[in-house]
């Protein structure tokens, strides 16, 4: 994996993330009726909706106001809050960071629940473990994440008292806590799609060849699992994990929620009840950013994890 | 091994326990969809003002809400709408999605690359995101879902039987059609689709299973179902405000939707067993 | 004559099949001398990899291994898993049909020789490193110390084979189990394979069992042949004797099967019917239904292996008719 791998990839994602703020743009546009009425709400004034027709630029043909779109864009203006009343970008900035927090907190929550659940299941195979395993994340991916979240919550938050019931906190190990029962919440749902990938993938490996050679050589079961099955499964597991970044965010937005804590998701949320649709297109294109570099990590660690991927 | 001129045979098999079971579960769903009124005690709109509130008892199994509504008549109710979110959700990605899936798998040519430019661009929204974008848009409603998870579900499945319509393209058992001298359409529709079905059947009723989910988050979020009607998600939010003081009006739709959704995987797996052709 | 290194007895795996029980080896009966190769024949299904992995105990569960596997005089099949561990790799080694499948794609081929150094001596890594360069030599594969650090994707089809040789020999096995190592080639890298195995057995002093369905890779390479049927051994001996004179049917319609270039053109011959499926093997000999040969006996009662002559063995009641009958042919 060299500096060439890493910049071509960069210069792939340039197309798809073009086509990502047409989409953003054509989504606005999509509005019913006129959209700055829409935006402003009943109250504007003549005044207030000549204003903002001006600053959107919608007094002008549909490709000169993609132009100003893509322009304001890449100067890193995304435009102002209806409601709020402070630039879209700065919002980002504050809320993001939190979003990230919760979902990176759920992601190690969600290995560390599915790698040796999925190990356990796929050894297993076929016997009582494996069944039960399997029912129980069964049981995890068939549940809503709202409904989940609003179960821990009652249970360790509001009941027991282990856990404060929402909200964000203010340092490091405060903020551990707070987040603690919403990242449990979504790693939980997250870790049934992957144990079951993941224990599909490591009987795949259990199964392949390369292990019966190996033990054919006398080499003692945990170097064969450790290096032989572990490393070919950690292939497909980061690949996985990579394309799971889209139903994490999308399961933050409903976590935020039910725990009203102050990120991005709960951002989008509330923007789309107050119509603050430059906070709501500004938000989309964010997490589609964030995807896209998500997509683009997990490419290039496959590729150093795996010989057979050539630039 | 395949015999190469053949198209992949299929065993006779039993059907698996998890096949029955999910038979078991999504008929009694189907059942309690379309006639709700036969099995479920109470009127799900009526209001009964001794009753608020009341735990699970012999008049109530599941309890009352705040109005003093039967929880259990209002669970069985949902059924009709829940259903019915997961056929309509689906519907329209999964026959779309097939028909440009196969054209674009059958031919290949430039349609690959523009179709994997489009697949990049919609992966790259979280999909909860973007149908709550689209709704946003729109407007709340459930019509209005099914218009955001059909402009952008369809995609999913379009990918799936592409990539599957080009490994039957490539074995013999097509070439031999063409030489026979039979249409593209022929080949498509009689020979080529009909060995791609497994997948695709697993993944519409895993596919049914998140819609319901789906629904009912949006539901949740006041963008979905709009009250006063039944769905699961909306009468999970009803009871998100009581959860210490009447635990059952939240706790039991979302027995429902597990056990529904469970049904549909039960399905798909059992589905996957009966179809996997012979190695 | 040399003496027996190997020798196998009533050696059986079974599997469960569709509510059954299938018994991929129905009970195997082998020799195996001091420094020969042994082919061991037989169609798809009859038995012969299964036989290798048994003999190493690698059959995963649910399948179950019964017999005796004596090894230099222990028995594999009774060792414990240390002492079993200790002798694959360093004693008896299995190299596999497939190298793309059979050697762990995202490993250099250099680690996957010290892995087996390391078990089972005590080199230490400049020594380790230095040996892994020898058997690439060895093996006849150029640039070797380069080639240490590439991954089995990077070697072509007869390099990537040579290479699992080189990964099997780490430890100096004195016996080779081939499972098939040429099906997946060329036939003229058969060829260069099939030398190589054989230079290999003379430096290193080696007994080979090499499975195969070939007969023309058992006329070149091996000493002794030992066909398969349905699970068993029907038939022993060293290869000129028994191409020159089969004693059992099933040897003989296989080697009528081999079509003869040169002469006048004739129609293919091949053995009608089909093996019989695991789980329904018929009460007599497996054979019986395909067998021009065959009496009521065959059909009814199942013939074992005898010895005919110093160093052949068939099982076959009718077995002089078809020796016989060769002549006639």
């Amino acid at each position: 994996m060299n500096l060439n791998h890493v910049a071509k990839r960069l210069i792939q994602l340039v197309p798809t993330l073009f086509f990502v703020l047409v989409v953003i743009f054509v989504l606005v546009r999509l509005l019913p009726g006129d959209p700055t009425s829409a935006m402003l709400g009943d109250r504007a004034t003549d005044a207030d909706v000549a204003r903002l027709n001006a600053q959107l630029g919608l007094d002008r043909s549909i490709p000169a106001q993609f132009l100003l779109f893509l322009q304001r864009i890449v100067q890193g203006d995304l435009g102002t809050s209806i409601h709020l009343k402070v630039p879209v970008m700065r919002l980002i900035l504050e809320r993001m960071p939190v979003t990230l927090a919760l979902t990176g907190f759920a992601a190690i929550l969600a290995l560390l629940m599915a790698v040796p659940l999925a190990f356990a299941a796929a050894m297993r195979r076929g016997r009582a473990a494996d069944t039960a395993i399997r029912g129980a994340f069964q049981v995890g991916l068939s549940m809503p994440i709202f409904y989940l979240g609003l179960v821990l919550l009652t249970v360790f938050a509001a009941g027991l008292r282990w856990f404060p019931v929402g909200g964000y906190g203010d340092d490091w190990a405060d903020r551990a806590w707070h987040l603690f029962l919403p990242a449990l919440t979504l790693a939980l749902s997250l870790s049934a799609v992957l144990m079951r990938n993941l224990r599909a993938s490591i009987i795949e490996v259990l199964g392949a060849e390369y292990v019966d050679f190996a033990r054919s050589k006398g080499l003692a079961p945990r170097l064969v699992l450790g290096r032989h099955v572990l490393r070919n499964a950690l292939i497909s597991t980061v690949t996985l994990f990579g394309l799971s970044v889209g139903t994490l965010i999308g399961g933050a937005v409903i976590t935020e929620t039910v725990f009203a804590i102050p990120g991005a998701g709960r951002l989008m949320i509330d923007s789309i009840y107050g119509r603050d649709y430059p906070v709501v297109q500004g938000l989309t294109l964010a997490m589609a950013v964030l995807v896209s570099l998500v997509f683009l990590a997990t490419d290039l660690m496959q590729a150093a994890l795996d010989p057979r991927v050539k630039s | 091994m395949t015999a190469i001129g053949l198209a992949p045979a299929r065993a006779r098999r039993r059907p698996s326990a998890a096949l029955v079971a999910g038979l078991v579960i999504l008929g009694a769903s189907l059942v309690l969809a379309i006639a709700p009124g036969l099995v479920a005690p109470y009127d799900p709109a009526a209001f009964d003002y001794r009753a608020l509130l009341q735990p699970p008892s012999w008049a109530h199994p599941f309890g009352t809400d705040n109005f003093g509504r039967d929880i259990l008549s209002r669970v069985i109710w949902a059924y009709r709408l829940d259903m019915q979110i997961a056929l309509f959700t689906t519907l329209f990605p999964v026959v779309f999605g097939t028909a440009v899936g196969a054209l674009v798998g059958y031919y290949g040519g430039i349609w690959e690359p523009i179709f994997g430019r489009i697949v990049d661009v919609v992966i790259t929204f979280p999909f909860l995101v973007l149908v709550i974008a689209i709704v946003a848009v729109l407007g709340p409603g459930l019509f209005n879902m099914y218009i955001a998870v059909g402009a952008v579900g369809w995609v999913f499945y379009a990918r799936l039987i592409a990539a599957e319509i080009k490994v039957q393209n490539r074995l013999d058992y097509a070439a031999a059609g063409r030489v026979m001298g039979y249409g593209d359409a022929r080949i498509i529709l009689r020979h080529l689709l009909p060995n791609t079905l497994s997948p695709v059947l697993v993944y519409w009723m895993t596919d049914m299973a998140l819609s319901i989910l789906l629904g009912a988050s949006l539901g949740y979020l006041g963008l979905g179902a709009q009250p006063p009607a039944a769905e699961w998600g909306l009468l999970i939010a009803d009871g998100k405000n009581f959860m210490s003081q009447a635990w059952w009006i939240t706790i039991f739709p979302g027995i429902a939707i597990v056990l529904t959704g469970f049904g549909f995987s039960l399905l798909g797996d059992g589905v996957a067993d009966l179809l996997r052709p012979d190695a | 004559m040399s003496q027996t290194v190997l020798s196998i007895r009533g050696l059986t795996a079974t599997f469960p099949a569709g509510g059954g029980e299938a018994a991929a080896v129905a009970g195997v009966d082998l020799d195996l001398r001091a420094g020969e190769v042994l082919g061991l024949v037989g169609e798809s299904g009859s038995g012969k990899s299964v036989t290798l992995r048994a003999v190493l105990g690698l059959v995963r569960p649910p399948g179950r291994v019964g017999g005796q596997v004596l090894w230099q005089g222990r028995d594999l099949r009774t060792l414990p898993e240390p002492a079993l561990r200790r002798v694959r790799g360093g004693e008896i080694a299995m190299i596999f049909q497939e190298p793309m499948t059979a050697l762990n794609p995202v490993l250099p081929i250099g680690l996957q020789i010290d892995e087996s150094l390391r078990t089972h001596t005590d080199l230490g890594r400049r020594a380790r490193r230095d040996r892994a360069r020898e058997l690439l030599d060895l093996v006849g594969i150029p640039a070797a110390a380069r080639r240490l650090d590439d991954y089995p994707h990077q070697f072509s089809g007869g390099m990537r084979q040579r290479a699992m040789i080189a990964i099997a020999l780490a430890s100096e096995p004195k016996l080779l189990l081939a499972d098939e190592p040429t099906t997946a080639l060329d036939v003229t890298i058969q060829d260069q394979i099939l030398t190589l195995l054989l230079q290999l057995r003379d430096r290193l002093g080696m007994s080979v069992i090499l499975v195969t369905h070939d007969l023309g890779v058992v006329a070149q390479s091996c000493d002794r042949m030992a066909v398969m049927y349905a699970g068993r051994v029907v038939e022993t001996g060293p290869v000129a004797a028994v191409f020159d004179r089969p004693r059992h049917a099933y040897t003989l319609g296989l080697l009528n099967s081999v079509p003869r270039g040169g002469g006048p053109r004739l129609p293919l011959r091949s053995i009608e019917g089909a093996p019989p499926p695991l789980t329904e093997r018929p009460p007599g000999c497996a054979f019986a239904p395909r067998c021009a040969f065959a009496t009521q006996r065959c059909r009814a009662e199942r013939p074992v292996l005898q010895p005919v002559g110093p160093d052949a063995a068939v099982a076959c009641f009718e077995s002089d008719r078809v020796a016989a009958a060769k002549d006639a042919a």
